[in-house]
């Protein structure tokens, strides 16, 4: 089964909506947090989207829709 | 050589053999290599050094390689440049220029990096060697695999401008320009690197590339006569820069070259795209991405890898970072120039920017010892200066014309 590995950042308005629980039920992706830092005004995730691609790249877009910056686990690699 | 240990995740300290991984399994934290230094120290002294190669390679024993092939041979050994006339005008004692924007082959510090990349993906059995950038990467990478004989395909934003497409397809690499804006370039990458078995410098290859960093600190240091700067100031895009620095230094006092390491790590930005900056002059330990908009286009990652380690190691060392807007990098472009003779990039002008800011407001005192990094050379972006240089005197081609242009009498002397 396919997965991807992002790093996801939460702008301060977002940080206390369930936004992983949500992209779980919308898109058919199981969400996998290996690591975080969630405080009161910042947020970041490291986490494993699995299921198709095409859905993977629903949910990738259904997170920025949400307003959370999506980048590949390596963050910034067009240096 | 047998010095690498292991690579091992910065964040929960997970062992992984050496090969072309970047990512922890685990944690999903960034790997990066871990030496076997009592061996190390066994092998290593300053005269080996000095007897060795007028390259990075006289450092090979304290780099992520095997050897004893090495490729990229011309990089490093660049001057440290006793910097009196720009010491003067800033007021202090004793200012360095360490001066990559004659690093070799391709003019900026990422024919240090890409050497150990190379070398390294070499050894790793890789035969097609890529990258993703904007500009000074890009050309070191198709340059190096030039030289190698390797295949090479390099990732640019579609948007790039002419003279730097050119300054890559003359190594006559596959340069692939992918429609979309930098996130989209940015993932693509991510992807391509994940599906291919190629070596990507700043993905799979990133914990060995990152090292490369370390010889603008042995550098140094051999270069003043085995002592330690008391301040460095070091422009950031990612961050691995400044963390490898120092890095390397404190590895020169694991494997007993020096007894000390007393610098102070100052980080500089430009305002433009300063995550890193902001955080630290903000009191955080975590930074926010960003959208970059600066002249600066070689410091201009809004999302920064080494963001956060960045910021630990700056903290470590009680240094400082500072930012400074397009105009002051410009600023800072003409006064090295004018002062040492020396055409820096955009990012030089960051970073005698903030060099500036930092002895205005204190931080860096009249007697330090300061070594001022240099990343890249003016010629690379002639765009930011062009409309700051002023034109050259017209006269008509006769000796009056000239001479009373420039007031003189017969027997010369005299200045406009």
């Amino acid at each position: 089964m396919p997965h991807v590995k992002v790093h996801v950042q939460f702008p301060e308005d977002k940080i206390k909506e369930p936004v992983i629980y949500q992209i779980g039920h919308e898109y058919k992706v199981v969400t996998n947090v290996r690591r975080a830092d969630v405080r009161e005004t910042t947020g970041w995730m490291d986490l494993e989207l699995t299921g198709d691609s095409t859905e993977i790249e629903r949910a990738i877009v259904g997170l920025r829709t949400k307003g959370v910056v999506v980048d590949p686990i390596e963050l910034n690699v067009v240096e | 050589m047998a010095t690498m240990k292991a690579l091992v995740c910065r964040e929960c300290g997970k062992q992984y053999p050496t090969k072309a991984i970047h990512v922890c399994e685990m944690c999903f934290g960034p790997l990066e290599v871990k030496y076997n230094y009592e061996e190390i120290k066994k092998n290593v002294s300053r005269t080996k050094i000095h007897d060795g190669p007028h390259s990075i390679w006289r450092y090979a024993d304290l780099l992520p390689v095997e050897g004893p092939t090495f490729l990229g041979p011309h990089a490093g050994m660049t001057p440290l440049v006793r910097a009196k006339n720009l010491g003067a005008h800033l007021g202090l004692d004793e200012l360095y220029i360490k001066n990559d924007t004659v690093n070799h082959p391709t003019l900026s510090f990422k024919d240090r990096v890409v050497a150990v990349a190379i070398t390294r993906a070499r050894e790793l059995g890789f035969e097609t060697i890529a990258c993703a950038s904007t500009g000074n990467l890009a050309n070191s990478v198709a340059a190096h695999a030039a030289a190698a004989g390797m295949r090479c395909y390099v990732f640019i934003p579609g948007d790039l401008e002419a003279a730097k497409v050119l300054g890559n397809l003359i190594y006559k690499p596959n340069v692939v320009e992918i429609e979309g804006n930098y996130d989209d370039v940015n993932r693509l990458c991510s992807e391509i690197a994940g599906e291919h078995g190629w070596a990507f410098v700043n993905i799979n290859i990133r914990p060995y590339y990152a090292e490369g960093s370390k010889t603008l600190a042995f550098e140094t240091v051999e270069q003043l006569g085995w002592r330690t700067p008391d301040q460095v100031v070091i422009p950031m895009a990612s961050g691995s820069l400044l963390t490898k620095i120092w890095k390397g230094l404190h590895e020169m006092k694991y494997v007993g070259l020096i007894d000390e390491v007393r610098t102070k790590i100052n980080g500089a930005q430009a305002e433009g795209c300063s995550p890193i900056s902001t955080a630290f002059k903000a009191g955080r330990d975590f930074f926010k991405p960003v959208k970059p908009k600066t002249i600066a286009k070689s410091l201009a990652i809004g999302n920064p890898a080494d963001g956060y380690y960045a910021l630990k190691a700056t903290a470590e060392s009680k240094g400082s970072m500072d930012m400074v807007t397009d105009d002051e990098v410009v600023e800072g472009i003409k006064l090295l120039a004018q002062t040492e003779g020396i055409f820096a990039e955009t990012a030089g002008g960051v970073t005698i920017g903030v060099l500036q800011k930092l002895v205005k407001n204190g931080t860096i005192k009249k007697g330090d010892l300061t070594v001022a990094y240099i990343t890249g050379n003016g010629l690379k972006t002639q765009e930011a200066v062009i409309d700051a240089v002023g034109r050259p005197v017209r006269i008509q081609p006769s000796l009056v014309a000239f001479e009373k242009t420039f007031k003189m009498g017969k027997n010369g002397g005299g200045d406009s």
